[in-house]
């Protein structure tokens, strides 16, 4: 231990000064880009715990430091009800990582690994129905819900349900790069000795997928927690429905920025930890290419 | 596997040809050619489809279309009422309604075609293994085929059923309102009349107010994306690059600070950007404090420094992505490469530009053009920083808007439904040329099998 200690040690100041400078100055513009990438999280951190009111502050740094902004959160329900957003966009989370797993894994896996005539058909149709703003059928579908009423009242959640899973099946490609991985020789193998598709399926490629589930579920999961467009158009003014995403924005609508701004920063705080914590256990997988779960 | 022959039947027209009378009739009477080879459930279920198509159609269906040839003519009416001497409004025709059950109509009447394909397929393919083996396959042989030659229907049907209900329906019901006067303008908002090509027309054209808003929009999202997509490119690359560097000490912990940016979510971090960045926010603050300038920073008020900002913020949020992505690729470069241009006596620029850009761009085509596609679609960073602003008197859009924000503000704020689908569907033609362009350079989508 000690030697390699002082191996390293003797490798450093073997380096001619001028490269060891070089060296020390990269880390310095690395720590100062790392500060710049970091500044508004700290500001949002230390805002959280803000003592003075108001959206605005004449310092940087708070001057005084409380728990109230967290505090009123859960307890001052007089405009927003924080814990009641929490729960509705729990709800619709679960049933949304459920349903849309199971078809972006069934698309993924069909794409991916079986052969029938119509299946580049399918994928190019996919293409052209992925490259018109996601936006308009969004607007198209808050007027089909209103016409059926579902925009009012506890059907709002099973519309937002249905819209952000209904069409989940079009964001096959990570998946299906993860099953192009898996070497076909495991399928054909398993057919010759007499195995259906479907067990193919169910007892071979599966047990090998569970990190592209996992990656699936989760992702999908964070979705509702990260969207704000679709739930704001679907909810309009409908506060007991509000996802987080939602409720936060309103927190800075105008009347109520001086109250809330504190609590904004404090509701931020609260939903990025799980979130953050979700995406750094998921991160892996958004290299492109990422490896599959067989080598070979 | 690619060489193998598809086990998927013939075509309706084969089948027509080769078929017999029995086959002809089932076109008539759907599962007819299943019913007299003994396939009684499978006919059976044939005839209920085709009994509730045919219902639906005489019920409503046809009501449906014809109104929707005109999307209604009945204006809400005021009536007299003599008993309660007061006006009594008359429900008129609603367009909107009208538009959109036509459009499940004619949804419907595609899926009954569809089905009679299939029972003309069905019955022709019973005839065959009737001639075959002297008997067609039992309906429980055709549950189990599900799951083995026939798996993909069982597992796509469920997914694709989504995507046409919530994604495909209603982009064609909205795309269609471009060829309508639905909007605001002239108080159409409850009855409207096709109107053909004229909103094209009229967005189109070079002058006009509408004409010149769309063409500058549309600059400026063509020049953000380009900006936007190759700035997140290049710099997440470099610092990639960098943190890569055999000389960097702690690089997870390098890589774990810029990812941890992007692991909030978005829509926090663009908001708390955008509160301080006003005028009297946190930034301005903090320079005015430490003295470097007596006035605010105008981020969102002035057209070039908002342009600008946001393109800066599309580099905060951005750049940790791409290091995230690309850092797997750069260490996957093959380390030879590097030697023998060191031998070679090539200097990092040489290299960065002979080895690793063009390495990159191989591999990373396709993720470019969906950036590219994501970014001229990229509502959050306008929408929740500049909100498009600065905006100039009587005009529907901003400076900073991108088509897509543009979009929102004509439909869900200012009820131009009518422009608002126009623009979407020019946003579609837009990304298509892009992307078509792009496609036609790159070879990875043609050789997506090319590793196997």
């Amino acid at each position: 231990m000690s030697r390699q200690i002082k191996a390293k040690k003797s490798a450093w100041q073997k380096k001619p000064l001028h490269k060891r400078i070089g060296i020390i100055l990269a880390h310095a513009v690395l720590a100062l880009f790392a500060f710049l990438w970091l500044i508004p999280i700290f500001w949002v951190i230390l805002t959280s715990f803000r003592a003075t009111k108001g959206s605005y502050s004449s310092t940087f740094i708070p001057t005084a430091f409380s728990l109230d902004n967290y505090i009123k959160l859960f307890t001052d329900f007089s405009v927003f009800n924080f814990p009641q957003m929490l729960l509705n966009t729990l709800i619709v989370a679960a049933a949304t990582c459920v349903l849309s797993t199971f078809f972006v894994i069934s698309v993924a896996y069909t794409l991916s690994r079986l052969r029938f005539k119509s299946r580049k058909p399918l994928m190019n149709v996919a293409m052209i129905i992925n490259l018109f703003p996601g936006f308009m059928s969004m607007i198209a579908n808050y007027y089909i819900f209103k016409m059926l009423g579902w925009t009012n009242g506890p059907l709002l959640r099973l519309a937002m349900i249905a819209v952000y899973s209904g069409g989940a099946g079009l964001g096959y490609h990570i998946a299906k790069g993860f099953f192009d991985t898996i070497p076909i020789a495991l399928d054909e193998a398993a057919m010759l000795d007499g195995c259906t598709k479907w067990n193919v399926l169910k007892k071979i490629i599966m047990p090998l997928s569970k990190p592209i589930i996992v990656f699936t579920l989760l992702n999908s999961f964070a979705g509702p927690f990260k969207d704000f467009m679709l739930a704001k158009i679907l909810c309009g003014p409908n506060k007991d429905y509000f996802t987080v995403a939602v409720g936060m924005y309103q927190m800075l609508e105008r009347e109520y920025i001086d109250q809330w701004f504190c609590s904004f920063a404090a509701a931020a705080v609260i939903i990025s930890i799980p979130v953050a914590s979700l995406f750094l256990t998921t991160q892996k997988y958004y290299s492109i290419g990422f490896s599959g779960s067989v080598k070979g | 596997m690619k060489k193998k022959a598809y086990n998927s039947g013939t075509g309706m027209l084969t089948a027509l040809r080769k078929g017999s009378l029995w086959v002809w009739l089932s076109a008539l009477i759907w599962g007819l050619g299943n019913l007299v080879k003994r396939q009684f459930v499978k006919g059976m279920l044939f005839l209920a489809a085709e009994a509730g198509v045919v219902l639906f159609t005489v019920q409503s269906g046809l009501y449906n279309l014809d109104k929707l040839t005109t999307l209604g003519i009945v204006a809400q009416q005021k009536v007299w009422n003599d008993e309660k001497s007061i006006f009594e409004y008359v429900d008129g025709d609603r367009s909107l309604n009208i538009l959109l059950y036509g459009i499940i109509t004619l949804a419907i009447v595609v899926f009954g075609l569809l089905l009679l394909r299939a029972s003309v397929k069905s019955a022709y393919s019973a005839e065959q293994s009737w001639k075959k083996h002297g008997r067609a396959p039992t309906f429980e042989q055709d549950i189990k085929a599900l799951l083995d030659e026939r798996l993909q229907f069982s597992l796509l049907s469920l997914p694709i059923l989504g995507v046409i209900a919530f994604i495909l329906l209603p982009l064609i019901f909205m795309s269609s309102m471009a060829f309508t006067n639905y909007s605001v303008l002239d108080s159409k908002l409850v009855l409207f009349d096709w109107v053909g090509l004229k909103n094209f027309a009229r967005t189109l054209s070079m002058n006009g107010s509408l004409g010149s808003t769309f063409w500058s929009v549309l600059g400026w999202t063509l020049v953000w994306a380009l900006a936007a997509t190759f700035s997140n490119y290049i710099l997440g690359m470099l610092l990639a690059l960098f943190i890569n560097w055999k000389e960097i000490r702690l690089k997870k912990f390098w890589r774990f600070t810029f990812v941890l940016t992007v692991a909030v979510p978005h829509f926090v971090t663009l908001l708390i950007m955008r509160q301080m960045l006003q005028p009297n926010g946190a930034i301005n603050v903090l320079l005015q404090n430490m003295g470097w300038i007596k006035e605010p920073l105008p981020f969102f008020t002035d057209t070039m420094w908002a342009r600008i900002t946001v393109i800066l913020i599309n580099i905060w949020v951005g750049v940790p992505y791409t290091l995230l992505q690309t850092t797997g690729i750069l260490q996957s470069i093959p380390q030879e490469l590097y030697e023998s241009a060191r031998v070679d006596g090539a200097n990092p620029f040489v290299t960065f530009f002979k080895i690793t850009l063009p390495y990159m761009l191989f591999v990373t085509t396709p993720y470019l053009i969906t950036s590219f596609t994501g970014n001229i679609n990229n509502f959050n960073v306008i929408y929740l920083t500049s909100t498009g602003m600065p905006r100039a008197v009587g005009s529907t859009a901003g400076d900073t808007d991108l088509l897509i924000t543009w979009l929102y503000k004509l439909t869900i704020d200012n009820q131009y439904y009518d422009v608002g689908a126009v623009i979407g569907i020019m946003t579609f033609v837009t990304l298509s040329i892009a992307s078509l362009l792009t496609f036609r350079f790159s070879g990875s989508y043609r050789n997506e099998e090319g590793f196997r």
